[in-house]
């Protein structure tokens, strides 16, 4: 393989509904980035069926061109039809750079097409630099420069493994959402659109979509939340969330849970903070009675500040935690929730 | 109905993770067992053979002792167990494993192939969807319900905000989400049998239409440049007040930094 015709940052511009989702605006920021150190520019691969009044926003989030194919078979995601047409955009164009978000239809994709056109993936990206591969000097190595360096946690977040993709082309990534940073939205760009028909072929891998449900959509999206209050199965019981309620509406925030509440059917995975639900960062995040599982320390580490309330002193979420608060959160929350209200009340 | 489940043996991260002196990951002190997934993706191939009927077959690329996660298998019912062990395969990324895998599945013959959506240990949920490319099949990911209608599977798929009801034809490939069912435990003749059971063991030269440029390390076409654990931040203030002191102390704390 000749790297070297391959060039370009590219995103996958994941939409549902027909509308782009916000993961493909934070791949526009970063590939912008990625962009720069390559001396190149960022395409958005839109698919769906009559979304082209979506390349607008790409546009404004940092696309410089829009590869738009429309199709009526690519309307609602299914992994074969959408890894045809991929490809075909991938082996047209020959891009240096992929990224895909790590969502549920990212990590579908991504490994369907990288397995079609033989070349590597790296999967649920936190942090991606260009630089030389291998990172120091190896004897008797070649040093390959201006590579994509792909940085991932593993082991459930215990460890961090930084991976290159020397001799494939094009280099590719799922990124998890909520840790890259969008532009600022620039409504006067303007990107150059690519119409791109590609001719699908209905084939044994085709599958039927019999029916689709939406889950009901939760007041607020946990990863746009700037505080969380979250809870976990150390409450004892889902009724008692609602002084996490109370607490998150008097700081203007919302409420968020960990991985042991879902599974008890206490409320819905939307709400799941950590490796397996989502990565958050708001500037202020409050876990009560979460012990902190390595899974849930990895989707919520990087917040801003962390206070964590627990009985368990020796609950791993301390260890994380800028204050940590020994002690019964039932005899906490109504009087904090209280004073703080209190507070706010006398300032305004 | 014959059903294959691709299963790994992966380092228990969940009761603790152990360290050691320098700081790095100490493997040989954690628990070896099941990937999760798998195990509720086996516990679905169980549950279809009580009900249909068939046989199935477990499989697992790895060094000679993840034949441990084998015979767990079939103390919970599995009928067969497939070792895939080559020192040739050694330090594969998903692509080389899936190929590995296709190579070896391409001996069998079979309706279903189940594989858990991840393992804990890499976290990638990319060997299932990369193995049905190379076989050719549908693949439906991140599957929460499986009905099987006589050709044909129904499953309830997992998005991030909602769910699709696919019908797929068979044969294809599914990803099992550890919503598919709480894994039966392993019955005390079917330890004992287990046991006893034979294991088949395969190498390199049992794997079809693979070439030795797509295997282990030399096949991978992502590359380890470094490996570290993770650093955390560590721990800030930790204080055990009485309630009407501890919420003072949170109190003071949120105006501080200008939460209130």
């Amino acid at each position: 393989m000749n790297t070297a015709e391959y060039k370009g940052v590219f995103v996958f511009a994941q939409q549902v509904d027909n509308v782009v989702s916000g993961i493909a605006l934070e791949l526009l920021g970063k590939g912008k980035e990625l962009a720069a150190d390559l001396d190149t520019d960022v395409t958005a691969v839109l698919m769906g069926s009559g979304i082209k009044d979506q390349a607008d926003r790409l546009a404004a989030f940092g696309a410089d061109r829009i590869i738009l194919v429309d199709d009526p078979e690519l309307k609602e995601y299914r992994t074969e039809p959408y890894t045809q047409a991929l490809s075909e955009v991938i082996l047209k164009y020959k891009p240096e750079v992929f990224l895909v978000g790590a969502t549920a239809i990212g990590r579908d994709l991504a490994p369907r097409v990288c397995a079609r056109i033989h070349t590597g993936l790296t999967a649920d990206c936190t942090q991606l630099d260009i630089g030389d591969y291998p990172l120091t000097p190896i004897p008797g190595k070649e040093t390959l420069h201006k590579q994509l360096l792909m940085t991932r946690p593993a082991f459930g977040g215990n460890t961090i493994a930084t991976i290159a993709c020397p001799h494939h082309r094009p280099q590719m990534a799922t990124v998890r959402p909520g840790v890259m940073q969008r532009l600022t939205e620039d409504k006067g760009k303007k990107a150059v659109i690519d119409e791109f028909a590609v001719e699908l072929t209905a084939n044994v891998n085709y599958v039927e979509i019999v029916e689709i449900v939406k889950s009901i959509a939760v007041a607020a999206d946990v990863m746009d939340a700037k505080v969380l209050v979250s809870g976990g199965r150390g409450l004892g019981d889902p009724e008692s969330f609602a002084m996490l309620d109370d607490l998150a509406k008097t700081l203007g925030g919302t409420v968020s849970c960990s991985r042991a509440v879902v599974d008890a059917g206490w409320k819905p995975k939307d709400l799941q903070v950590g490796q397996t639900g989502k990565t958050v960062r708001p500037d202020l995040y409050i876990a009560v009675g979460i012990s902190g599982a390595i899974q849930h320390l990895a989707g919520m580490e990087e917040s801003g500040l962390i206070i964590a309330i627990n009985k368990d002193e020796t609950a791993p979420i301390f260890e994380v935690a800028d204050y940590g608060i020994v002690g019964d959160y039932k005899q906490i929350l109504p009087g904090l929730t209280d004073k703080l209200a209190k507070i706010m009340a006398a300032r305004v | 109905m014959k059903i294959i489940v691709c299963i790994k043996q992966v380092p228990d991260t969940k009761g603790g993770v152990k360290f050691n002196p320098d700081g790095t990951l100490d493997r040989s002190a954690m628990l070896a067992i099941m990937n999760p997934d798998d195990k509720a993706g086996l516990e679905a191939a169980l549950r279809l053979k009580d009900e249909h009927g068939g046989k199935v077959t477990v499989m697992t690329m790895g060094p000679p002792k993840a034949e441990a996660v084998l015979r767990e298998s079939l103390a919970m019912g599995a009928d067969e167990a497939v070792l895939i062990t080559d020192p040739l395969l050694g330090g594969a990324d998903t692509w080389a494993t899936s190929q590995t895998l296709a190579g070896a599945i391409r001996n069998m013959d079979y309706d279903l192939i189940i594989t858990g959506r991840q393992a804990i240990d890499g976290d990638t949920a990319q060997v299932g969807p990369q193995l049905s490319e190379h076989l050719n099949i549908p693949v439906i990911s991140y599957a929460e319900e499986i009905k099987v209608d006589g050709e044909e599977i129904i499953i309830k798929r997992q998005y991030d905000d909602r769910y699709h009801i696919i019908k797929a034809k068979l044969p294809c490939l599914l990803t099992a989400l550890s919503e598919l069912g709480k894994p039966r435990y392993m019955t005390p003749g079917g330890i004992f049998d287990a046991f006893k059971a034979d294991i088949e063991v395969w190498n390199r030269s049992k794997l079809i239409d693979v070439a030795d440029s797509d295997l282990g390390l030399k096949g991978s076409p992502t590359q380890i440049a470094k490996a570290s654990d993770k650093v955390r931040k560590g721990g800030g203030e930790k204080v055990n007040l009485d309630s009407a002191a501890a919420i003072d102390y949170i109190v003071e704390k949120l105006v501080e930094k200008n939460f209130a």
